[in-house]
Parts: C-alpha cells; structure tokens; sequence
C-alpha cells in the first residue's frame, strides 16, 4: 500500500529525497551544538581563554543559524512535496471514481466516496508531510545524541540505554492499547453524527410525530457513550506525558548523581555533565517524536486503506471490447435473451431473459409495478450497467462494441432521481451540448415545456441554481432535465419518469413536442401513468423483472391482464 | 456544501470577552476540580521551572566539593533528593492536571452537545428551511471539535506555556541579569518572526481554507451527481475542472503551510542561538568572575525551557481565536429562538359517560378529548376532527402569499382532497393545519377550538401524517414503523403493515422485520418507502390523517391493491388528501382545486366535473390525449 502511495510523489520526487537530507543537516548541527557548549564550559573557563570562548561561541551561533537555514528549508521542502504528491492523488482518486462504473461505486455510497477524496487525502497528505521530516529527524537524533553521550561517559550512557527501551515499550503498550479504544470512539462519533443528520433531514417527521422528546433522549444516550469512550480512550495516552517526564526527570537525577561523583573522582568535567543534560532531553524527546509520527502513521494509514481501497477498483465498464472507429448510426436497440443482476448472482436476477427488438424511430412505452426492473432495463441502454448474460445492441452492433463515449454522446436520458448543478439555468443545460446556441437553447427548453418558466425568473437563463437545483420546483426541475437531454440531439432519448411531477396537459404538450423535435430518435418512456404512454407505438409491460407483454394501448387492453388493472385503477368511476 | 464548517481558520469571533465568559460559566460546574487543575498546572510548569533553578546549587556544590577533594557525593544527597522531589510532585501535577482536565472538557462537550441537540428539536421549521443540512452539521462536528482542541490542549497549553515564560524570566533575572539582556535581545527576535509569519500565515490559511472548500464542494456535487456526468459524458470537463481546483488549492495549502511548518525550526534554532550565545557570554563571565558554574548550567537549560512555551503560545493562539468562533456559532444556535407554544390545551384520552358527557382516563378507549382549561379547572371537548379555516392568509416570506384568504371546513369523518399544480399552496394548507407555521391572517380551527390555543405537541399528536419527502431512519423495518406509536405492540405493528400493503414485502427482505434500513434507503424502491412510511402514519391511530401524495410512488397497481388497506386506516377519521393522481382523490367527500393560493373550484367529484372548471379539464386531460 504504501509502495503504491509513493508513486504518486513522481513530480515531487526531488523535493521528497532532498527534504531528509536537509532535515539530517539540521540534526547534525544540533547534536553538535551541546558539544562546543561543554569545551567552552571544560576547556574556555578552566583556561580562563576569553578568544577560544569566543571563537566556540561564534562557532556556535553559526551551527545555530546553519541549522535554522537547514530546518526552513526542509520544512518548506516538505511543504511542497507532501502538497504536490496530495495533488496528484487527489487527481488520480477523482480520475479513477470518474472512471468507475456504477456497479463498482454501488459498494461504496456517495458521502464514503467525497470522505476519501477530502478528509481522507488531507489526513494522508499531512502524515506525509509529517514522516518525510520525523523520520529522518527523530531516529537519526536519537542515534547521535546517544553516541555523543555514550563517548561523553559511557557509565553515565547506561542510564539513558535503560531509560530508552523502557520509555519506548511504556509508549508502545500505551499506543497498543489506546487504538481499539480510538477506533471505538470514532465509531461512536459516526454513530452519534449520522443520526444527528438524519433527525435534520427527516426534521419533518420528527415534529410530525411528536418525537422531539424521544430523539433527545436518544441523542443524550449517545453523546454520554462517546463522552465514556472519549475518556477512555484519552485516558490512556494522558499517562504518556507524566510518564515522559517521570523518565526525564529520573535521567537527570541519576545523571547528576552519578556523574557528579565522576566529576569529584576528576573522570568527567562540569560542561560534558551539562551537555549531557541536554543530550537526554534530546534524545528522549526523539522517542516521544518517534511515537507521535507512529500514532500518525497508523491513524492515517486507516485513511490511505481507504484511498487505496477505490484505487484498487478496476473500471467494470471499459473500451476494452469496443473497436475505436465504429458509430451509432440510428437508434435501433435490441436484447438478446439479456440476463441482468446487480450482485452479479445468476440465482439472484433483476432481469431474465429479456429479449425485445426497438426499431429506429419508435416511441415506445414502458409500464409496471415498482420493482419490475424497467429502470434496470433502460440502464442497459447506455452501459450504465452490463449485462449478465446476453447482449444489448444498439444499430445493430453489440453496445460493448462502441466506445463508452460514443455510445452515451447518441443516447439522451432523464434519470428518474435527477440532479441540477450549482451554476445559473444556462450552464445547466450546456451539458446537454457545451457548445449549444441562444437558439438550440431555447428551442430545446420550448420542447421540455420549461422556456416560459425560465422566462418568468427575474433573470431568465441567467437565473442561479443552488446546489441540487433547490430553487425550482420537482416539475421544473424534470422538465429543465428534459431540456438538457434534448440539447443532445440524440438518436435514444430515454424518460425514466421523468413527468411525474409535470402536470398531465404539460406531460402531454411534451410527448407532443418529442415526436415533432426529433422524429428519428428512438424514445423510451418509462412512467406510472397509462396517459403519459398511451399514445406510443408500443408499449412494455414489465413484471418481476420479465416483459409480461408488448404491444399497443388497445391490443394490450383486450389482452394483458397486468395493464387493465393498472388502466382501470387510473381511470376508476370514468365514463 | 461550502458551509462555514469549510470555512474553519478565517472566522475571527465577534465578540471574544463575552464568549470566553460564556464558555466559563461551563466551568463553574466543576469549581473543586477546576481548581485542582489550575494548581496542578502550576505545580507542573513551576517543578520544571524551579527544577532546573536545582542546578545551579547541584552543580556549585559540585565544584566546591571538588575544590575540598571530596570523593563522595553523599553531603549533596539532601539536595538531589529534595530535586527528587520537585520532579516527582512536577509530574504528578501533570498527571492530575490533564486526567482532570479530560473530565472536564468531555464533560462540557457533552453537555454544549446536549443543549445543541435538545435546541434543535425545539426550533421551529423556519430555522431549518434557510439552513442547509451541512451548516447545522458543521456545529455538531467541526465547531464541537475545535472547541474540544480549544478545551484540552489549547487553553491548558496556553496556561501552562505563560506559567513557564514568566517562571523563566523571573529565574533568569535572579541567576543572571546580564545574561537575561542577551535573552531579551534573542526574544525581540522571535516575537518579530512570530508576528511575521503568524500575519503571512492568516492571509495564506484564508486563501487555503476556500481553496479546499472549493475543492470539497465541488466533489461532493459532483459524486452526488454521477449519473449525470456519465449520462452526459462529462468526464473530461469535470476532471479538467477539478484538476484546477486541485492545482489552486495546491499553491494555496503549500504558502500557507510553508509559512506554519517553518517557525517551528526558526524558533528552535534560534533558541540555539541563544544557547551558544549564553554559553560564550557566561564562560566569558565566569572567566571574568562575575558568573558561577551553576549558573550556567541553570541558564542553558532555561534558554531550552523558553522557546517550546512560546511557540506553543504563538501555534495556539489562532487556534483558540479558531474555537472561540465556533464556540460562538454554538451559542448562536443553543440562543436561538424556540418554537413558540403558547397553547394550553391538552389532548388526553376520555372515556363516554351514559349522559353522553366525558371524563378523563388513562388509556386508549378510541376516544380522545381536547382538554381546555377555563375558570373553574377545565373543560372537555371531544375530539372529533372538525377543521376549519377561517379566511386564512398565509407567506413563507412577506410579500409572497402562498396561501389567499382559504376558507375550508372538514367535517368529522370526511375526506378532502387538494387537487392543484407545484407550488399552488397544497402542501402549506397541512404544513398549517399541524403548525408547522402559523397563520399571518385569519384563523384555523380544530374542534371549534384555534390551533394556536392547543398545545403543539398535543396538536400534531391527535394527526397522522405521511409527508410528501419519505424519510426513513436507519434502523430495522419494525424500529421505522414503530416509530409512530413507541408503544406499539407486535400484533399491531404487523396490522399497520398490512394495512400498508407492506407486510408481503416486508416479509420477503431477508430479514423480514428485523431487515436494517439505511437512511437513504437505498435497499428499499421509493414506492416501498412510502409504503412503511403509510405503516407508520397507521401505527399512530390518530383521529386525523394527512396524506401528502402518499402514493406518489407507488405504481397505480399498487396503489389499487393498497386501496382497501386505505380505506380501512381512513373509515371514521377525517383525512386531508393532496395527490397529483386524480384518481386517488375520486371518492373523497369534497375537493379542493387550488391555483395560486386559492381555492378556484371545490366540490365533490361529480359536482366538478358538472362545473366542467379547471378540475374537469384535468380529468378530461388524462383521457384526451393529443
């Protein structure tokens, strides 16, 4: 996982290699200062050698400053890597879920998916940039404190060499602990959040039902279990401080003590005992570092799992099969004996064995029960899904024969959950065709019934939509993505009940407008009510995932006994 | 959502003082321990602090016992052990301190989080409609968070850090005020650099803070969007997009965290500096005989105590000022205005004397009664289900009048029907009925008593509703249909279902009742949704339905075999109907064709049609298709 990751630091590779190194500089001056500092101490003051203390000293300030220089720069250089490298796997997570297909981003939902491009990546991104400093930093402090302490004294050096793997075990049973414990809690967190947002949204329902009461009570209960596993976690890495301190505080005792003792027998010298001080907190302060960076590391790793878990996914859908030149040329569709699953089970079908042939033009209608798989079948169309078994073809041609693009360029299609984007009316529908005219424009929203709507904003086309097209209406809004379909010119144009929520004389006065518009497009109209696919040339009548019968709205009614119960339930007490 | 959430690390607090002074009466909660924290903090920050003053005598005995040839440290064993000591209570405090300090700050965590949740609840609907989802969410999760930083690490830090300064600069001027004037100069520097790069920072952290709330939003419309992009072949535009984005935020997070990650080695390089300084200068001293070793040794190590204290300070800093914005958006909301109840009349359950007069009691007997209370104690009404406008005028915002001059009346039993188009005025008509508004003009009247007068609780308890949007709760099915009676048993549960026509489907998931939903549902179709939905408007029992297209997504076919169910839940109780199907509204006692706010056409089904109005020509639209 993490070979994977670092591939994507190519761009930053430079930075990244250059950063440890500058970081090394750092360190290395560093560990020399507190050397100088007890020559000054044992040699300058004993010698009572005002230039030697000053040129140290100088000396001195000068290492100080180098390492400053260093230390900026390896900062910056670490900046700037972990930033690029964070861009480039932000870009190739965008990339690779653009590239999925539905089946494979059913397994994650939409809120995961934005998670592991945002918090996940920023998450990694800082670990990053953390690791690239600390891990050259700590462990190489670490070392050279100890070496330069161990040449100091090396009886006194026993003292640190028991301190450290103590400290270091305490910490890493600490850390050890402390995860599931973290992990609790986060879940916790999660759980706590979603039903919060989840009493948001159903805001309604709560109020309607009188459960204000009752959803606090539930709230309470779970903000005292995530207070309870917040302590219990935490509790744990709060002994981590005192604790580094108990081991601190018992160096230096033992240190002065003991090295106090090699100062009276005339073995060791006032300033190395000094400077052996400083040594101690650097080197222990390296172990506290080194555990920091690996409490870092493993709470992002959770992060870069994630990323790496969409990374992993390879594009269901793909040009694999498809030979590169080949065109839709009309809108002719057919199914051979086309099997369709969702979990891919063959015992477990969506469709079966559907096998039905669309000539180039028709309009046709498509009816049934919730569940009967017709916004499975239509999915068919663009490759929104593949087949189990079976095949689609479009013009003719297998649809995995065409480019993905090409395929869905010729295919229009109003989703039955549809969505607007944030941007004014005009933007909106240039999805439709980018480069699409004033004209074509409203021509096209003419057809969808939504000109004069847009018209009677105070800004017209102009008009602003917020995110999900909050501002208009549900007829509006299926009509305006009726428009941006036809903006298409497309040689399928697909309605997934897309006028539910248009009023019938409007549904009417679009259908009409479909057939005199684009006359050569194959139109399939899935919806609820008879009326809005009566008129069509023909009609499906889908039931449990199976085609119970096709034909006209009169064959149908004299036949199919599906279709006259849903008639007559529209048009009960009628005539 | 670019909520404020996104916009952490720009927002500055409005008012600091009374924020803070907010935020302590929480603490006053905890006084015992609150004090045990602050006196741990300074025993923890002062052993260290006075700790390293231990020195000074450590290492002067030293050398004058080294002066007398002594061999054995043994004289000095009182002083090390009393710097024992001092480190053992040192490191207690710490302990102590941070332990309380977890009680505390999750404590008060829980408790903003409660009166956030309890507030919300209370708020009436308005406050949702112009907030977004996110905006409210973003209180619970990013200000919630920055405040439990602020809590357990940033005012302590804060605390112990200044402890340590002052500790500090007081010891070096008793060990040497000559060399705290090298200190000084040392410290003008870093003051400088912090104001430097702490202003550069501001600056770059705002632009990184849009950068990625440009960045963010833009995904999560986008993913939301999916469909559309692929439908529409939009994968290019989209990622050639977002690949500016990338690269804005890019230059904007690397400025901004360039400028926080490098005063870290500036400030402890320049403590370097000044430890090399203070060494030269003290040797030359000492030389001098002005300064003794001791003191040195206390020095240096002081010149390293210094600097941490102050980058921590200057690092928190904006954290704090960070949290304290949030904490204000917190109050902000715990401050808002409730929902105004001042009904006082009471739903309870009654029982029928033989006179035919009521009386109180304590279970379901299928009566209810609207409990008034008047001079003498109260009085009993029956409740029936007779509402009735009263030359209603309502507005979501002034100026735009949704609802003009309704005037309507259901008697008890009866079933009405609001036929119309999007945004004629269906919907506000139940949206006022169970107050989720009140009316601006004219009066509604439920029992002969104004909704106004009845509590709201009460209210919306004698209603049943199923809401046009399904919202469902994650949870089992049973859990979801429960939800409308918390009391209801097994048995009747399973009725409602059946009722609902759910029951069969129900029993087909794979774990029948027991089948977890998730919010978004997305195991269920929509029509099943509205079918538990329906359940659970059943579970209820309440004498007055309303149904808000109910049906909207069931297929027709459906909807016939849910007929009887329907009528069931309906007989005796007087329901509100809105469905944009004209057939699911036929039977109804009485119509109303609403356009623009008004009622235009009201009757029952073959008085409108024999009117051959506005209503006509949408049945007739159904059939006479061009």
């Amino acid at each position: 996982m993490l070979k994977k990751l670092l591939a994507y630091v190519r761009g930053y590779t430079w930075s990244s290699i250059l950063t440890p190194l500058t970081v090394m500089g750092e360190v290395i001056l560093e560990v020399f200062i507190p050397l100088y500092m007890s020559k000054i101490i044992d040699v300058g003051i004993p010698n009572a050698d005002l230039p030697y203390v000053l040129r140290t000293g100088g000396l001195m300030v000068l290492m100080a400053l180098g390492a400053l220089l260093f230390g900026v720069l390896g900062a910056r250089l670490a900046v700037y890597s972990s930033n690029g490298a964070a861009k480039n796997l932000r870009l190739a997570l965008f990339d690779r879920i653009e590239s999925l297909s539905f089946k494979n981003t059913d397994k994650f939902s939409t809120a995961t998916l934005v998670t592991r491009l945002t918090n996940d990546i920023t998450n990694v991104q800082q670990s990053y940039q953390m690791m690239i400093r600390l891990l050259a930093r700590s462990p190489l402090m670490l070392i050279l404190a100890t070496i330069f302490a161990v040449r100091i004294s090396p009886e006194l050096s026993v003292i640190i060499l028991c301190a450290i793997p103590l400290l270091g075990g305490a910490m890493a049973l600490i850390t050890k602990l402390a995860f599931p414990r973290f992990e609790a809690m986060l879940k916790k967190y999660d759980a706590m959040n979603a039903r919060t947002q989840e009493t948001l949204i159903a805001i309604r329902v709560v109020k309607a039902f009188v459960r204000g009461d009752y959803e606090t009570v539930r709230f309470n209960e779970s903000a005292a279990a995530l207070k309870n596993a917040q302590k219990r976690a935490e509790k744990l890495f709060i002994i981590a401080s005192p604790l580094m301190q108990i081991s601190m505080y018992a160096c230096i005792i033992g240190v002065i003590w003991l090295g106090g003792g090699h100062v009276l027998d005339g073995n060791l010298q006032s300033g190395s005992l000094i400077s052996f001080i400083t040594y101690i907190s650097q080197i222990l302060m390296s172990l506290m570092m080194i555990t920091m960076a690996f409490v870092n590391f493993v709470l992002s790793s959770a992060s870069a799992e994630r990323i790496c878990e969409v990374l992993d996914e390879t594009p269901a859908i793909n040009d694999d099969g498809a030979a590169p030149a080949l065109t839709v040329d009309n809108g002719g569709i057919q199914f051979d004996d086309v099997c369709f699953s969702y979990a891919d089970d063959p015992g477990n079908l969506t469709l079966s064995h559907i096998n039905l042939s669309i000539r180039s033009g028709e309009l046709i209608g498509i009816l049934g029960g919730s569940g009967s798989g017709k916004t499975s079948l239509v999915q068919l169309i663009p490759r929104l899904y593949d087949v189990l078994s079976g095949s689609v073809r479009v013009a003719g041609h297998d649809v995995r024969e065409y480019p993905v693009e090409t395929l869905r360029e010729s295919i229009g299609m109003v989703l039955q959950k549809n969505v607007l984007f944030s941007g004014t009316i005009l933007d909106n529908l240039r999805w439709g065709k980018p480069d699409a005219t004033q004209e074509e424009i409203e021509a096209a929203c003419r057809a969808a019934a939504a000109h004069d709507f847009i018209m009677g904003f105070p800004d017209g086309y102009q008009t602003v939509l917020g995110q999900g097209g909050v501002n208009v209406s549900g007829g509006q809004k299926q009509r305006l993505c009726i428009a941006r379909a036809l903006l298409r010119q497309p040689k399928i144009l697909i309605l997934d009940d897309s006028t539910s929520a248009v009023d019938t004389a409007t549904d009417a006065a679009i259908r009409h407008a479909l057939r005199t518009e684009l006359p050569d497009a194959t139109k399939l109209i899935i919806a609820q009510r008879v009326t809005s696919i009566m008129d069509a040339d023909r009609i499906i009548v889908m039931h449990e995932g199976a085609i119970d019968a096709v034909g006209t709205h009169e064959t149908l009614l004299a036949s199919n006994k599906i279709y006259q119960e849903v008639y007559h339930s529209q048009q009960k007490g009628v005539a | 959502m670019a909520g404020p959430g996104h916009m952490r690390g720009i927002a500055k607090p409005k008012d600091t003082k009374k924020t803070f002074a907010r935020l302590f009466a929480y603490l006053r909660d905890y006084p015992v321990q609150l004090l045990v924290i602050v006196c741990s903090l300074i025993l923890s920050s002062g052993a260290a602090v006075f700790g390293t003053y231990m020195l000074k005598p450590l290492f002067n005995s030293i050398a004058a016992l080294f002066a007398q040839g002594a061999s054995s440290m043994l004289p000095m064993l009182g002083s090390v052990l009393a710097l024992a000591a001092i480190y053992a209570l040192g490191a207690l405090g710490t302990f102590l301190g941070n332990r309380l300090l977890l009680n505390v700050s999750t404590g008060i965590l829980e408790k903003v989080r409660r009166q956030m949740f309890a507030k919300l609840q209370k708020l009436p609907l308005r406050y949702f409609d112009s907030r977004t989802h996110g905006e409210i969410m973003s209180r619970f999760s990013n200000d919630t968070d920055t405040l439990r930083e602020m809590l357990s690490q940033g005012i302590p830090q804060l605390l112990t850090s200044s402890i340590t300064i002052i500790g500090v600069i007081v010891m070096m001027l008793l060990l040497s005020p000559v060399l705290l004037l090298v200190v000084f100069v040392v410290f003008l520097l870093m003051l400088f650099v912090i104001k430097g790069i702490g202003g550069r920072s501001a600056v770059y952290f705002k632009q990184r803070q849009e950068a990625l709330a440009a960045a963010n939003g833009y995904v999560e419309e986008m993913i939301e969007g999916q469909r559309e992009v692929k439908v529409f072949c939009h994968e290019d535009a989209v990622r050639e997009e977002f690949g500016l984005l990338s690269e804005t935020l890019r230059r904007a997070s690397t400025s901004a965290m360039t400028f926080a990650m490098i005063l870290m080695p500036i400030m402890g390089n320049l403590s370097y500096v000044l430890y090399a300084a203070t060494a030269a200068i003290g040797a030359g001293m000492t030389i001098a005989g002005l300064l003794d070793i001791g003191t040195i040794a206390a020095f240096l190590q002081y010149t390293r105590q210094f600097t941490n204290p102050l980058t921590q300070i200057s690092q928190q800093f904006n954290g704090i000022l960070n949290a304290l914005a949030g904490a204000e958006r917190i109050f902000e909301l715990i401050d808002e205005q409730p929902e105004v109840d001042e009904g006082s009349v009471t739903l309870t359950y009654a029982e029928k004397n033989a006179d035919g007069t009521l009386r109180e009691c304590d279970h379901y007997t299928g009566v209810w009664a609207w409990k008034c209370p008047d001079a003498d104690g109260f009085r009993l009404v029956e409740l029936l289900g007779d509402v009735r406008f009263h030359d209603v005028t309502f507005a979501y915002e002034e100026g735009h009048d949704v609802l003009k001059n309704v005037t309507l009346y259901a008697k008890p039993g009866q079933k009405i029907a609001f036929v119309g188009s999007t945004g004629a005025g269906k919907t506000t008509i139940t949206n006022l009925i169970n107050r989720f508004y009140d009316v601006q003009q004219g009066r509604i009247t439920y029992d002969g008593i104004d909704v106004r007068d009845i509590k709201k609780d009460d209210l919306r308890r004698s209603l049943s509703m199923v809401l046009q949007d399904t919202h469902l709760f994650t949870g089992t099915v049973r859990d979801n249909i429960r939800y409308g009676n918390l009391h209801a048993t097994e048995e009747q549960i399973v009725r409602a279902a059946k009722l609902a026509n759910a029951d069969s489907f129900i029993r087909h998931l794979p774990q029948g009742y027991d089948t977890v939903l998730t919010a978004d549902g997305v195991n269920l179709s929509q029509g099943q949704r509205q079918l538990i939905a329906i359940a659970r408007a059943a579970v209820e029992n309440a004498p007055v339905l309303i149904l808000d297209e109910a049906t909207s997504s069931i297929d027709t076919r459906t909807e016939g075999l849910i007929e009887q169910g329907m009528d069931q839940l309906m007989a005796g109780r007087t329901v509100f109907v809105i469905a944009h199907r004209l057939s699911t509204v036929r039977n109804a006692n009485a119509i109303m064709v609403l356009e623009h706010g008004e009622i235009i056409e009201r009757g029952d089904h073959d008085d409108l049609i024999a009117q051959q109005g506005k209503y006509y020509q949408l049945y007739m639209g159904m059939f006479e298709l061009s």
